[in-house]
């Protein structure tokens, strides 16, 4: 089966230790982990994981399951990128006498949207935010110019453009099943 | 009294006999005083087990389990006593049974510094835990318990492990007894769908071959009739894993034998010969198939489990029918059209009689003066009209017994099947003794297992545990043995193992003590442990290179079983 990048979002109560346990499902099948983000979710106690892991659709399968079996996960999800709209951040450090010297570096900057946070004489700061494509694009760009000193990405942050809300039909799907529960 | 306050230590002892505890399997140390303490006051209600070393503890709680059904529960202190139930969490994980673990741990301010007996137990149980939890005060203990005692019950029963740590034990709280059946991120049987019930029982309906596969998971959802009457409306054969070998009785004629490495030639060779395979909790694991590659190739694939993550897991499955298989059975089993399938079940036949012919025959009646394991196992098991819990450690001892055996009730056999644990058997026989006083539990041992956890017999002898053992003696790691024999050309490499006399082992606990060389001796030593009213010693003098026959070599396609190695 075929390789891709899959995106793995998972939502889980807030509880200590999770995070060690979800990654460990993709240390066992042997997938290392390209990006990680973890966060409050905008459901109150609610943690979101955003993973990016190369696999295949099968490993990625026994990923989410493996996942789920997790007492405190409430749900795991996999998506491609065209089932996702996702964006990251990244930071370029730049060497201020190579970017001065090259008209082309404010330019590319400029090109690719990119902004300049901070200026000293030694080194600027150029902050970009979009897609993974974008943001390796202009590293290249920038590092063909010599100037790069030093280069941070974020995870991905992403959310899948399906227009159901899966967490919020699960979290009401169980409370409902809760008082159906108690009634009996 | 309402608002009196209390322990955190008694109060996890109340929450024990809340949740129906009756027994534990324990050692006491310094982190876990408190609560020793706590249980001296409720120790004529709620039995505390004291083993002789924390790997008995824990494999007698799932001994306790296995055999009843219930949670089997472990009490240790921190660090080392911990440390020393690893190995039973693990067993547990893997062979899904229902076990709570408490252990202490050092005072919630010297965490992460190093003090003495500290581990990081949860960080090191949660990889082989269902759940796996550190309480930190004694308000959380109840409400900890129940938890516990909930998920490692429900759905996929498993381990669970509470770090408590010595301040939790001390400080006082509320008692306010808790229990706990639903967590809102925890879905212990999935839904059914409608349509796989449907799909699965149109395509046995259309099945001119079909074989069932039946797991634990069918003792452990209790559907063995439902199982009964599933298989005999479309009249299904049935193979069984070597933990699901007493879901259906033996001599049923749909039983078909046992599956794997060394199961029977019949079920093995026709799982590549039928058209329709379902699975029925069961896990596909590679002791049962072989050589994935050449697993079932032709068959379409239905498999009933209660855990998604099962589904595809090994085998790529056609239908899959999630839930409660007590439910999914009878769901499927309404939809079916009786059938007969005669001449599909007349081909086990042949292989019944090969298997006969080359395999049990000899093993059963020797034509040399030796005792085999295999006549051993099937005496032992008429002399108990085949009623007898078969608890086994592992090796020839496990596979030879297994086989030879029969069952006629339900949760009559416990063994080590997913992690293979020498030193289980012991252990394991007597927690089935406090789970099922009812019934006689006979523990069958090779040389090498029985001195994994040798030291509980000294919790024999102080229980009066009555745990008939029945050693199999060969003067050699066998199993090891007979793979250094077929695959690494006899070299013997550290198998041949010197005994000691078990006869006096025996004597100095107590325990009465047979030793049997012929066959003779072999039937009076059976008669009277039979007779024995408590433990019971037999040491069988077996052959010492025998090999356990038929087998699918590592990586071996289940088709082509070796009779002869
Ligand atoms: C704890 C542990 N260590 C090692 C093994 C590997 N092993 C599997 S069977 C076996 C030999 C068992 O010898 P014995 O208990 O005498 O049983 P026999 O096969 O002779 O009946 C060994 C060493 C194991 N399964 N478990
Ligand atoms: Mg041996």
């Amino acid at each position: 089966m075929e390789n891709k990048l899959y995106t793995l979002i998972v939502h889980s109560e807030n509880f200590a230790g999770l995070l060690s346990q979800v990654t460990a499902v993709f240390t066992r099948l042997q997938i290392n982990i390209e990006s990680l983000n973890v966060s409050a979710s905008s459901i109150e106690g609610v943690h979101k994981y955003t993973i990016t892991a190369c696999t295949d659709r099968n490993n990625i399968e026994k990923v989410v399951k493996q996942v789920e079996k997790k007492i405190e996960v409430l749900q795991a999800q996999f998506f491609t990128d065209d089932e996702i709209y996702s964006h990251e951040i990244a930071l370029y450090k730049v060497s201020m006498s190579e970017f001065e010297s090259q008209s082309e570096a404010s330019k590319v900057v400029r090109q690719y949207n990119a902004h300049i946070v901070e200026v000293n004489p030694v080194f600027a700061i150029v902050e970009k935010n979009g897609s993974s494509e974008d943001i390796s694009a202009l590293y290249r760009e920038l590092s063909a110019l010599n100037c790069v000193l030093q280069f941070v990405r974020s995870g991905r942050v992403t959310i899948p453009k399906s227009c159901i809300e899966p967490v919020s039909q699960y979290l009401n799907d169980r409370a409902k099943e809760h008082t159906n529960k108690k009634k009996k | 009294m309402k608002n009196e306050l209390i322990s955190g230590g008694e109060i996890f002892i109340r929450s024990l006999k809340d949740h129906g505890v009756g027994t534990i399997f324990g050692y006491p140390g310094g982190a876990i005083m408190k609560v020793f303490d706590a249980l001296y006051d409720y120790r004529k209600t709620l039995h505390h087990v004291l083993v002789r070393h924390e790997q008995g503890a824990i494999h007698a709680a799932q001994g306790f389990a296995r055999s009843s059904g219930e949670v089997g529960v472990c009490l240790v202190t921190s660090g080392p006593g911990a440390t020393n139930t690893i190995t039973g969490i693990a067993d547990a994980m893997i062979d899904s049974t229902p076990v709570v673990v408490i252990a202490g741990q050092v005072s919630t301010d010297m965490l992460g510094t190093d003090a003495f007996q500290e581990i990081d137990l949860v960080g090191v149980t949660q990889p082989i835990t269902k759940w796996s939890f550190q309480i930190r005060n004694p308000e959380d203990v109840a409400w900890a318990v129940a938890r516990a005692f909930y998920i490692a019950k429900s759905g996929r029963p498993g381990p669970v492990v509470l770090d408590f740590t010595k301040n939790a034990q001390i400080e006082k709280a509320q008692y306010r007894p808790t229990t706990i059946d639903f967590i809102r991120s925890y879905v212990p049987i999935p839904a059914t769908e409608l349509g796989a019930v449907e799909c699965a029982a149109a395509l046995i309906n259309t099945a001119q071959r079909p074989l069932v596969l039946v797991g634990q998971g069918v003792e452990l959802g209790d559907a063995q009739k439902e199982l009964l009457a599933f298989i005999e409306k479309a009249q299904l054969p049935v193979a069984c894993t070597l933990l699901g070998l007493s879901a259906l009785p033996s001599n049923h004629p749909l039983n078909k034998g046992m599956l794997g490495m060394h199961g029977n030639l019949g079920p093995n060779v026709n799982t590549n010969n039928c058209d329709v395979l379902i699975a029925v909790g069961m896990r596909f694991d590679d002791r049962v198939t072989g050589n994935l590659a050449t697993y079932a190739k032709q068959a379409q694939v239905i498999h009933f489990d209660i855990d998604p993550a099962e589904i595809n897991k090994n085998v790529p499955v056609d239908i899959a029918v999630l839930g409660d298989c007590k439910e999914t059975l009878v769901a499927v089993t309404e939809q079916l059209v009786p059938t007969r399938h005669a001449e599909w079940l007349k081909t086990f036949t042949s292989y019944e009689r090969e298997e006969n012919e080359k395999v049990i025959l000899p093993e059963l009646h020797p034509t040399n003066d030796h005792l085999s394991m295999g006549e051993v196992a099937r005496a032992v098991s008429e002399a108990t009209a085949h009623k007898a819990i078969l608890v086994t450690d592992v090796g020839q001892n496990q596979m030879m017994a297994a086989r030879y055996f029969k069952y006629t009730q339900n949760r009559s056999i416990i063994t080590s099947g997913g992690l293979g644990t020498m030193g289980f058997g012991l252990p394991a026989a007597i927690g089935a003794t406090f789970g099922r006083p009812d019934r006689m539990v006979c523990s069958f041992m090779g040389d090498g297992g029985l001195q994994m956890n040798i030291q509980e017999l000294g919790t024999i002898m102080e229980q009066k545990a009555p745990v008939k053992i029945i050693l199999l003696n060969n003067n050699y790691l066998g199993n090891v043995r007979q793979w250094q024999e077929m695959f690494f050309e006899h070299r013997y490499s550290f198998t041949p193992m010197m005994n000691p006399d078990y006869g006096e082992i025996a004597g100095a606990y107590g325990i009465p003590f047979k030793r049997a060389t012929t066959r003779e001796e072999l039937q009076e030593a059976i008669a009277e442990m039979v007779a024995t009213d408590g433990p019971f010693f037999l040491e069988a003098r077996v052959i010492e290179e025998g090999s356990v026959m038929p087998m699918i070599p590592p990586g071996g396609t289940v088709s082509q079983m070796l009779l002869e190695c």
